[in-house]
């Protein structure tokens, strides 16, 4: 087995391990620890991919302010010793099966398919092409995403603000 | 930097933990969890794009881009769901989902 292989098999293994622990853990706050591990291996995987942007754009936004975000409000909202009741095993099942069922048969369709990987040449990732791709409104370009993007990002953190106030009366 | 490893395993990973936040979607109660289990579900989509852009596409950069935006919708929607989520707390003194049950308080 390569490095490479290696280091696939223990993110793969950190990234199920923890998504499992995270929706399974009945201590909330330890449950957002273990959302960080996933995040901190999915940029790992990217970095082993060689979008080294992507990584540290998911380091930062992602395991840096997301999960910050969600810590912060964990412990406005709630009492860091308190453990949920159990699930009804009823419930539980049925979610189980549900989950297993749809994996399964990607799974299955997945394995069935055969991609014939593209031998072309990979377009170099760098902080240059990233930028003027990114400004660009001809072929390659994504400015329109862009700009709906900025948009967004400013309503939703008026929105936010808006529903987060205390109103007065 | 993928040599010996074929696309169907970055897709078989994503799939898991697609269906893994799908189980905590639907089991969870607490509105925090819920919105986990939400950014489980938003990155193994995200890992879909930009294995598919590398091994499939890789002289364009469709997916490493599109994996940008759904980060920055990502964010976005993490601090809204929050907002409305400690705006919840301040009325129902809970972020249950099963005690948040009226439009008006």
């Amino acid at each position: 087995m390569s490095g490479n292989q290696f280091m696939f098999y223990l993110f793969s293994a950190i990234i199920i391990v923890f998504s499992i622990l995270t929706v399974t853990s009945r201590k909330i706050l330890r449950a957002a620890i273990y959302l960080l591990f996933v995040l901190v291996s999915t940029s790992g995987l990217y970095f082993m991919l060689n979008y080294q942007f992507l990584a540290a754009v998911q380091l930062t936004l992602y395991a840096g302010g997301i999960v910050v975000l969600i810590i912060f409000s964990i412990l406005l909202t709630s009492h860091i010793s308190e453990k949920f009741e159990p699930i009804k095993p009823q419930k539980g099942i049925f979610s189980a099966i549900a989950a297993i069922a749809g994996a399964v048969l990607c799974i299955v369709t997945i394995l069935d398919y055969k991609f014939s990987a593209n031998t072309a040449v990979a377009r170099e990732v760098n902080m240059n092409v990233i930028g003027k791709d990114l400004m660009n409104y001809g072929y390659d370009g994504y400015i329109l995403p862009f700009e709906v993007i900025s948009v967004l990002l400013l309503a939703a953190m008026i929105a936010s603000i808006v529903i987060a106030k205390k109103i007065k009366n | 930097m993928t040599e010996g490893i074929p696309l169907n395993y970055f897709l078989v990973l994503s799939t898991l933990m697609f269906f893994i936040g799908i189980y905590g979607f639907l089991t969870r109660r607490n509105l925090i969890t819920i919105l986990m289990s939400v950014e489980l579900i938003l990155n193994s989509v995200n890992i879909n794009f930009v294995s598919f852009n590398k091994y499939l596409y890789p002289e364009r950069l469709q997916g490493h881009f599109f994996t940008l935006f759904i980060i920055a919708v990502a964010a976005a929607e993490a601090a809204v769901a929050i907002a409305i989520i400690i705006n919840i707390y301040r009325n129902f003194k809970s972020i249950n989902v099963e005690d948040a049950d009226e439009m008006k308080y």
